[in-house]
């Protein structure tokens, strides 16, 4: 019998690494994540984790390490946040080209300055160009989902690349939900054994991993790490179907609808906003106005395709962003634009919850409105919109 | 500390990190890892950082390694090492020694951070810091193990200031402080000391230091064959001490010729004008040096005796 029990993010992304048999972690505390290493660190100590804990004195080794430990052969696992993030930013270099399946959950928060501890995702998303496969998620649920799930994902041969749920500081981390944890027979049947084939530091069988390399090789490497992103939408919806089946969870896998079908105006959203979304399109359905909305699970792969088919049903597209890429607006909707390019249809970036400041239903409605207005006259007045900014009108 | 020294008769004659590389002629860092690699044997990992090394001897296809190698960044050798060490041990192969191999700049500096944390947890690799005394990779940059005042191309031969103004920094001692299970100093010059070394830190579990004295000839402006000389020199001259910490003693395992009065025999200007590095420095500056490294040997003496 499956186990429900009431956890925080942290916890069930703690408890996500011991189901999924992780052999390694190396990693290093930071609000909101620390309890991902406190809860860790009691699992070891407990005798309950069976692997190797490296209690590293910096988020930089902590990476480091886990790259390492992946590169020898064996399933690793790390977890950070923030200013933990922005120092690992050299190595989250390293582990696509290298093809090496790590699962890193990222916790939101900002990144200073000024320094501040809540939901924001400045941090992660100048990680974008790295190769990671990156997704939101919106409930703990699909934490616990989300790290077992990743591994499945990362370590297919067809992929092969690390891969980072991102939950929202508090808003995830800090709160409690009820949590099925399917039995572990079932999660090892879904989640087998890794099996290093491709990669490792074994001296029966010597191989070279992150050696120099002149340009005569590096660009094939780019090519074939994009190959591999392009490839893992294929993966990620397999995965997600077998687990659907499997454990009656389905999350849709790129992308989810939500009353897209004959909506003229649609929000996009990521992560924990898309439930406060949810809830304000049933409410102004119920006046008659026709919205939707689309939870982008996936940033990386970015679902192309998905988003184009759902725009050619629509008049208006929003896009909520928790952070700003200066002067060109949220990193979302700069990314859905581009995706969109050519069908002439309004595109409308919203910012709102910067710095972790609550998003309200009356935020969320707001936009909706404003999306359906662009809808109806078949173009945006603005562009970018900041709502619940002192001092601006939206 | 008995324990069987090793010479370079007693070392089999498969090369692990084969000829072919593209270090300069004469280079130390070549000499040290071909050696040491002899004495380590096949069931062993490497990793280097960022540096010569992993230019000369990994890069893509031409791979000197006949042993598992890895690398990943310039400032991470010892917690990539021991990430690596623990990997295997998860899988069940502990019984292979890992070892990072690094630059003086790896190490003193970009590398500090993730060394000491390494050394605290006492993580279960071999380290060896290959000491040429600069970053020579990105072209002879000081490093904090560059000695005083040294040209190099961050601290050229100006009109004002010539040279290294600061001392070298003292990392082994850094890793004494960190109370590992075995520190110690060796030199190309002088094989059987270096190779018994070598072997015994193999043997050991825990983290273990070798910082070893590698003459670079290109970075030193000394013609290729005298890398040996200039690196016997160093030890006559008490500018590099051959010491080893086990087990909380400290032991000199080569003592420099002292005159009568207990002082260093051997002039540092001996050293100094060997190599093009030094040929500005005024005779102010040498004196300046020569006192630092009678202090410097009076300290190493003292320290040996304070730790039996
Ligand atoms: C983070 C980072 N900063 C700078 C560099 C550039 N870099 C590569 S090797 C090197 C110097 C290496 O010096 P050292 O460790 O003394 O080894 P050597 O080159 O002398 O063998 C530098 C500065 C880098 N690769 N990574
Ligand atoms: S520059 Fe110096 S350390 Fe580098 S390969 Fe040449 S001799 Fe060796």
């Amino acid at each position: 019998m499956p186990e429900r029990r009431l956890v925080s993010g942290n916890y069930a992304a703690a408890y996500g690494a011991l189901r999924a048999n992780v052999k390694f972690i190396a990693a290093f505390p930071i609000t909101p994540q620390t309890f991902i290493v406190e809860h860790i660190s009691e699992f070891v100590n407990d005798g309950i984790m069976k692997a190797e804990f490296m209690r590293v004195e910096s988020e930089h080794s902590a990476i480091s390490a886990t790259v390492s430990a992946e590169a020898t052969g064996v399933r690793s696992f790390t977890a950070t946040a923030s200013q933990g993030l922005a120092l690992m930013h050299e190595i989250l270099a390293i582990p696509a080209p290298l093809r090496l399946p790590i699962v890193m959950p990222v916790v939101n928060r900002t990144v200073a300055a000024p320094i501040g501890i809540w939901a924001e995702y400045n941090d992660v998303m100048p990680q974008r160009d790295l190769g990671w496969m990156m997704m939101f998620v919106e409930d703990n649920q699909e934490v616990f989902d989300m790290i077992i799930q990743g591994y499945r994902i990362a370590e297919d041969k067809r992929v092969l690349l690390p891969f980072m749920p991102n939950l929202d500081a508090f808003i995830l981390s800090h709160t409690y939900e009820p949590v099925e944890f399917a039995d572990q027979d079932d999660i090892d049947d879904f989640l087998p054994e890794y099996k290093a084939e491709h990669a490792h530091l074994w001296p029966d069988d010597p191989m070279a991993i992150g050696v120099f390399s002149p340009p005569e090789y590096i660009q094939e490497y780019r090519y074939q790490t994009e190959q591999a992103m392009e490839a893992s939408k294929k993966v990620i919806k397999e995965v997600n179907d077998e687990f659907a089946k499997e454990f009656g969870r389905d999350y849709h896998g790129l992308v989810e609808e939500f009353m897209t079908d004959d909506a003229e105006a649609i929000m996009i959203t990521l992560g924990t906003v898309t439930s406060t979304a949810r809830k304000v399109v049933m409410d102004m359905r119920k006046e008659g106005k026709k919205v939707g909305l689309v939870k982008l699970r996936f940033l990386r792969p970015f679902p192309k395709e998905e988003l184009r088919k759902i725009a050619e049903k629509v008049d208006a597209i929003g896009v909520y962003d928790r952070s700003i890429s200066y002067s060109a607006g949220g990193p979302a909707f700069v990314e859905v634009r581009n995706a969109l390019y050519g069908m002439e249809k309004p595109v409308i970036g919203y910012l709102a919850g910067l710095g972790g400041r609550d998003v309200m239903y009356s935020d969320i409605k707001l936009m909706f409105e404003k999306t359906l207005e662009a809808a109806g006259k078949g173009k945006a007045d603005k562009e970018v919109v900041w709502v619940g900014t002192r001092g601006v009108n939206p | 500390m008995s324990s069987t020294k090793i010479t370079i008769h007693d070392l089999p004659k498969e090369n692990l990190f084969t000829g072919g590389h593209t270090a300069c002629p004469g280079c130390g860092a070549a000499i040290l890892v071909r050696n040491a690699m002899k004495v380590f044997g096949k069931n062993t990992v490497i990793y280097t950082p960022a540096n010569c090394l992993l230019v000369f001897g990994g890069t893509y296809p031409n791979i000197s390694w006949k042993v598992p190698y890895h690398h990943v960044a310039f400032e991470n050798t010892a917690v990539c090492s021991a990430g690596i060490k623990r990997a295997l041990k998860a899988s069940g192969k502990d019984d292979a020694l890992v070892v990072g191999f690094a630059g003086d700049g790896g190490t003193a500096d970009i590398g500090m951070q993730a060394l000491s944390g390494a050394a605290e947890r006492n993580e279960d690799i071999l380290y060896i810091m290959y000491d040429n005394e600069a970053y020579m990779n990105t072209g002879i940059q000081r490093s904090g193990s560059t000695p005083y005042g040294a040209w190099t191309t961050t601290t050229p031969a100006g009109k004002v200031i010539k040279g290294k103004e600061r001392f070298k920094k003292d990392v082994p001692q850094i890793m004494i402080a960190h109370n590992v299970p075995y520190v110690a100093t060796a030199s190309i010059a002088y094989p059987t000391d270096l190779l018994t070394k070598l072997e015994k830190a193999k043997n050991m579990k825990g983290f273990r230091y070798l910082q070893v004295y590698s003459t670079c000839p290109t970075g030193w402006r000394v013609p290729p064959e005298k890398t040996v000389e200039v690196a016997k020199k160093a030890v006559e001259t008490g500018m590099w001490t051959l010491y080893e910490y086990e087990n909380g003693k400290m032991t000199i395992n080569v003592k420099p010729k002292l005159d009568e009065n207990g002082n260093l025999a051997v002039p540092v200007r001996d050293y100094l004008k060997m190599q093009g590095r030094f040929r500005h420095m005024t005779d102010a500056q040498i004196e300046t040096l020569q006192k630092w490294v009678n202090e410097k040997w009076k300290r190493d003496l003292a320290l040996e005796k304070a730790l039996q």
